[in-house]
Formats: structure tokens, C-alpha cells, sequence
């Protein structure tokens, strides 16, 4: 589904990524662990395709199209999905409002109608109800005077909501309490399929217990250093990063 | 109209007119806003025409005077009864008396636009509402252009102690022909008595707008304007407002402005005695080149204490030619008072449109459905729900992308 390879990118002057490699296959997760400043957040960003950052070499595929050249709209339609760490609060705009509007512009590119106003309310409110949120949500405005839990939530009914192919959660974690990092997690295991995929993006491993990574993956210094299984994760929270980088 | 009275207030502010002209932008309250291309058209005012080509306007929730090109129109129109509403004309006739106790006395200071109205206004609207009456629905007043001219207007609103009352004025042109709509109203707010006031400027694309609202509040008397600036080639709106004791005034606008669009909104809040509470709230939006102009003022008077004043103007401007002078100025005589202003310039948050990009929203989606929450905060404050679903579907027309019809 997706290939990344040797992928270099900078910020500015500086390069963040060295030549990175990952290849996700449908109906699997991956967790992609490491330090701070190791480049977690910005292989989020140019996969879903924030600008800011300049690609200088390698390549990324998602179904066999060149990721890279599509704009960030064309990615998310064709199933390209980021859980967002800082989801934007968005004054005046609600919930339910940009639901639709996002549901219908993948729909479109899929070359289906658009939704009835019906079936998608009944859609979104079984949804909203699953991930234990509050129907009032679907009519306040995007994210704005959310909890941390909340928007995180609202992220992952969003992913619900839009059924995408690859799953990119960064940072799902921080800022959750036990019970909305539970809930959350509920929500991504319920989307699990053999169709779906996901890159979860992690500092802790305190994620991983709910939900459990086929492939676990260091990134440090720009590149991937060592991959494993779910135990290798373990492994990170027992002895830190610190052992890595110095091999 | 041969009224001595009036005679002689019309023959001043013709003389007055003859020497000054309209504003000339070496005003200090003109300095943003050249007018001169105004006077290069050399516009004579509007005649009456037997024969409009228009239906009855339709307007099941509100009772409506049609004006077209400055004159009256009955027959277009729907009167309320129990309350005192005719045309100025009328008015001279009938109630002669509390027409002359009124006229003129809202206006503390005048410029060109406003001598020329008090000269050659063709007709206006006289409301008297009298003490303790609701009006259970609102008063439309529709003005059409249809003329290459000048459209003088002056309409008169009085409401007595306790009554409570609101006001639409539309001002909208069939044709793209030029013109000059000169409007003025004078307001008097009775002791305790409510109006709102929601002004809708739709101009033709080529029309010059003058449309100033002077406003008289008595003790405890409230008063609201929404000011929705939309059309027009050039357009200049006059709120001033004097508070008596304990006077609460609310001021709403959206000024939307492309293409070449010169868009100037000048408010004066006065507390002139203590205890008033005023609040302001403006919001631009500017594409293309259009140019905006906010000047509000807030006026605190020695005697004025313990004044509660909030002025604020957010402006976003969509282009890079889009201009925006933005003045806002507290004026404070006294010592025990509450005031502050805030003005914010600012464009589309690139953070919030990739975000919705990132949603599968493309990026011109993107940037309407941001531009329309900015501006439908402003119309989400109207409170008869079909004057607020019009203005959100001129919204729409705008930024067809920005919601849901």
C-alpha cells in the first residue's frame, strides 16, 4: 500500500529526514517510536502533505501513485488519513458541517453521489456514539474550547466518518487521560481491517498496550535504525532510546 | 412642500451645500474616502415616475415601504395599523407638529451628504410609535434604484417611552446603472424603549451609497444596529449615536468588499450621562482590491461615569491589494469608567486551511468555508430568522463553497 524510500527531506536548511525506509502493507500497524527531534512529526506531515517542507530525494508511493506530487486534498481523498497531534480549532465552523463536507468531497473523487442529508445523519451520530461523545459535539465548532480527550476523539470520529486506507495517528497519546487514551484506542480497534493500515506515531509505549503494533519501528536521526515486533517496544520503554543511538 | 418651517431648514442646508460641496478628503472624518467622482457625474435628483414595473414586494414577516427612486410607493407596499407610519410628505400634512418638534434635532453636526438631504430629500418614512406599543413584527423599508441620480431620502423614526420596535432598511438596484443614494435617518429612542435597527446595503455594482443614522437615546432607551455593507461601488455609513443615562447602544457590521469596492463605515457612540453600556463590534472582509475604512469612535463625556464601552474591528483581507484603514479612537472625559477597543488585521490561518485540505476539502472550499464563519458570526446575530437566512444566502453567493444552503 505504501513504500517509502530512501526518503530525504529538509525544514529550511536543515535536514530532518536521511533517507528513510518503510513499506506498510494492508491490514497492518506499524508503530514508529523514537526520541524527540528524531523526525516522527515531519514524516506525519509530508505523507499527508503539509507544506513547510522540502522533499531533496527518495520516493513515496500509496497504491502505486507517486504520493508526493498529489496536493494534500487529492491525498486524503484517495485514503490517506493524518490524526492530527494539535488538531485546529476552527471558529464558526461545525463539526457536522465539515463532516459532510469532507464525506462528500471523497465521495465525489470515488465518483459517488453525494450523501443524503438522512443517511448521513444517522451515520454520524451511530459513529459519534461509538467513540462516547456527546451528539451536541457534531453542532459546536471544529475543535474550539475542546479538552485535549475531545479533540482527540473528534480526530478519530473524523477517521471513522471518512473510512480511510492508511491511518497516520501522531502523537494520539499525549495529552490523554487512562480513560480517553481507552476510548480512543476502542475507536482505532474498531476501525482495524484487513483492508485498512496504520502508522501510529509515538514517543510512549503507553499507546501500544491498547493497541498492539504488528511491526514496531526506530526512528532516530532521520532514519529508521531498527525494527521489530510489538516486544521491541517493551524493550524502548525498558532501556530508553539512549542505547540506540549510541549503536 | 410648501412648509415655512421646513422651507427654512432646506434653504440653509442649501446654502450650506452650495458652499461646501460634498466632503472633500481634507476632512479629517472624509480622509480615507475620496467622494469627488461623485460630483464628476453631476447628478440631478431622481424624478417621480407614474409607472414602476415592479409586483408587490413579497414579505410575509414583516410589514414593508417601497421607495422607489426616493419616492413612496403605497401601492408596492404593506401598513401596520395601530402605530403612526406614513411618508414624510404625509407627515407634513398630519402631524405637522411632531414632524417639526423632531426634525433636524438628531443631527449635531453635518457634512456635504447630509446638507444635500435636508435640501432636496424627495420623501422618506415617518414612524411614530407610541408609549408602551410592541410591534410584533418588523418594518421593511426597500429602497429601489432605478434611475441615473441622485436618491434623497429622510425618514424619521420616533418611539415614545417603553415601545419596542425593529427596522430593516434594504437598499437594492434592478440595473448596474451609476447613481447616488443619499439616505438619513433620524432616530429617537424613547426612555426605556427598544429598537433594532438592521441596515442592508445591496447596492448595484456602479452605485455610489451615502446612508447616514442619527440616533437620539433617551434614559435607559436601547438601541442595536447591523450594518451589513455588501454592494456598491463606493459606500459611506454614518451611525452616530447620543446616550442619555443608563442608555444601552449595540453596533454590528460586516463591511465585504472585491473588486474595486470602497467600503467606509463611521461610527460615533457619545455617553453623555452616566451608566451606559455600549458594545461595537465590526468585521471586514476585503478581496481583490477593495478598500475598507472603519472610524469608530467612542465619546465618554465628564459626566459620563461609570461608562461600560467595548469597541472592537477584526478585517481580513483576502489579497494582497486588498487595503484597510482602521481608526478607532476612545475619547474619555471622565474618571470612572470601563472602556477598551481592539482592532485585529489579519489573513486566512494557514494552519486551518490545511487542515480541512487534509480533510479532502480542496483549497478554494477551504478558503470559502474559513472566510464564511468569519463573516456569518455577524449574521448569526440577527434575530428575525428570514432577514437571517437572506443575508446568509447573500453570504452564499459569495463564497458558494462556505456552508450548507
Amino acid at each position: 500500500m505504501l513504500k517509502i524510500k530512501d526518503l530525504t527531506v529538509n525544514v529550511g536548511n536543515k535536514e530532518i529526514l536521511k533517507g528513510l525506509n518503510l513499506e506498510v502493507n494492508a491490514g497492518e500497524i506499524h508503530a514508529i517510536m523514537g526520541p524527540n527531534g528524531a523526525g516522527k512529526s515531519t514524516l506525519s506531515h509530508v505523507l499527508s502533505g503539509k507544506s513547510g517542507y522540502e522533499v531533496t530525494g527518495g520516493s513515496v508511493t500509496f497504491n502505486g501513485k507517486d504520493l508526493l506530487e498529489m496536493p494534500a486534498e487529492i491525498r486524503a481523498r484517495e485514503g490517506v488519513f493524518l490524526a492530527f497531534q494539535y488538531p485546529v480549532e476552527i471558529a464558526g465552523v461545525t463539526n457536522v458541517y465539515l463532516l459532510k463536507a469532507a464525506l462528500n468531497a471523497v465521495r465525489k473523487h470515488k465518483g459517488l453521489s453525494e450523501v443524503d442529508a438522512m443517511d448521513f445523519l444517522t451515520l454520524v451520530k451511530a459513529k459519534t456514539k461509538a467513540l462516547e461523545m456527546d451528539e451536541k459535539f457534531l453542532y459546536r465548532a471544529v475543535n474550539e474550547g475542546f479538552s485535549g480527550g475531545e479533540k482527540k476523539r473528534n480526530e478519530i470520529l473524523q477517521m471513522a466518518m471518512l473510512e480511510p486506507q492508511l491511518c497516520i495517528l501522531d502523537e494520539t497519546d499525549s495529552g490523554l487521560d487512562i480513560d480517553a487514551l481507552r476510548i480512543v484506542a476502542d475507536g482505532v480497534n474498531a476501525l482495524r481491517s484487513p483492508d485498512r493500515a496504520f502508522i501510529m506515531v509515538t514517543h510512549y509505549q503507553r499507546l501500544l498496550d491498547y493497541i498492539k503494533p504488528d511491526f514496531v519501528h526506530v526512528l532516530a536521526d532521520g532514519k529508521i535504525v531498527k525494527s521489530g515486533g510489538a516486544e521491541l517496544a517493551l524493550e524502548l520503554e525498558e532501556k530508553g532510546y539512549g542505547w540506540l543511538e549510541q549503536a | 412642500m410648501s412648509i415655512s418651517w421646513l422651507n427654512d431648514i432646506r434653504q440653509q442646508a442649501k446654502n450650506q451645500f452650495e458652499k461646501t460641496g460634498f466632503p472633500a478628503s481634507n476632512l479629517e472624518d472624509w480622509r480615507y474616502t475620496n467622494v469627488s467622482a461623485i460630483a464628476k457625474k453631476e447628478f440631478s435628483v431622481a424624478k417621480f415616475v407614474e409607472d414602476v414595473d415592479f409586483d408587490a414586494v413579497e414579505s410575509g414577516s414583516a410589514f414593508h415601504f417601497v421607495f422607489v427612486d426616493g419616492y413612496f410607493r403605497e401601492e408596492l407596499s404593506n401598513l401596520p395599523e395601530k402605530i403612526t407610519i406614513c411618508s414624510i410628505n404625509d407627515a407634513l400634512k398630519n402631524h405637522a407638529d411632531l414632524l417639526q418638534s423632531k426634525f433636524n434635532q438628531a443631527i449635531k453636526q453635518t457634512h456635504g451628504f447630509i446638507d444635500f438631504n435636508t435640501a432636496n430629500f424627495t420623501d422618506g418614512l415617518f414612524v411614530h410609535i407610541a408609549k408602551n406599543v410592541v410591534l410584533e413584527k418588523p418594518l421593511q423599508i426597500i429602497h429601489i434604484a432605478t434611475q441615473e441620480a441622485i436618491l434623497p431620502t429622510r425618514h424619521v423614526v420616533i418611539l415614545d417611552a417603553n415601545a419596542k420596535a425593529s427596522l430593516i432598511e434594504m437598499f437594492v438596484s434592478p440595473e448596474k446603472h451609476a447613481y447616488l443614494t443619499n439616505s438619513v435617518a433620524e432616530v429617537f429612542v424613547g426612555e426605556n424603549a427598544n429598537l433594532t435597527l438592521y441596515k442592508v446595503q445591496q447596492e448595484g455594482e456602479n452605485a455610489y451609497h451615502f446612508g447616514g443614522t442619527y440616533v437620539q437615546q433617551a434614559d435607559n432607551a436601547r438601541f442595536t444596529h447591523h450594518n451589513f455593507a455588501l454592494g456598491s461601488l463606493l459606500a459611506r455609513s454614518d451611525i452616530v449615536s447620543d446616550l442619555e443615562t443608563a442608555a444601552e447602544c449595540e453596533l454590528n457590521g460586516l463591511y465585504l468588499g472585491s473588486q474595486n469596492q470602497h467600503l467606509d463605515n463611521l461610527t460615533r457612540i457619545n455617553h453623555l450621562q452616566p451608566h451606559g453600556i455600549s458594545r461595537e463590534f465590526y468585521k471586514g472582509i476585503l478581496n481583490d482590491q477593495a478598500h475598507g475604512v472603519f472610524q469608530g469612535r467612542i465619546l465618554v463625556a465628564e459626566n459620563a461615569q461609570n461608562t461600560d464601552s467595548q469597541m472592537n474591528n477584526c478585517n481580513l483581507l483576502l489579497s494582497n491589494e486588498a487595503e484597510i484603514d482602521t481608526k478607532p479612537q476612545l475619547e474619555i472625559y471622565a474618571d470612572d469608567v470601563k472602556c477598551a477597543h481592539g482592532v485585529t488585521v489579519g489573513q486566512l490561518d494557514e494552519k486551518s486551511i490545511f487542515y480541512l485540505q487534509s480533510r479532502g476539502i480542496d483549497e478554494v472550499s477551504a478558503k470559502h468555508i474559513l472566510t464564511f464563519a468569519f463573516a456569518n458570526e455577524m449574521v448569526d446575530k440577527i434575530t428575525i430568522p428570514s432577514l437571517r437566512d437572506a443575508v446568509f444566502n447573500l453570504l452564499l453567493t459569495r463564497f458558494p463553497e462556505g456552508a450548507e444552503r
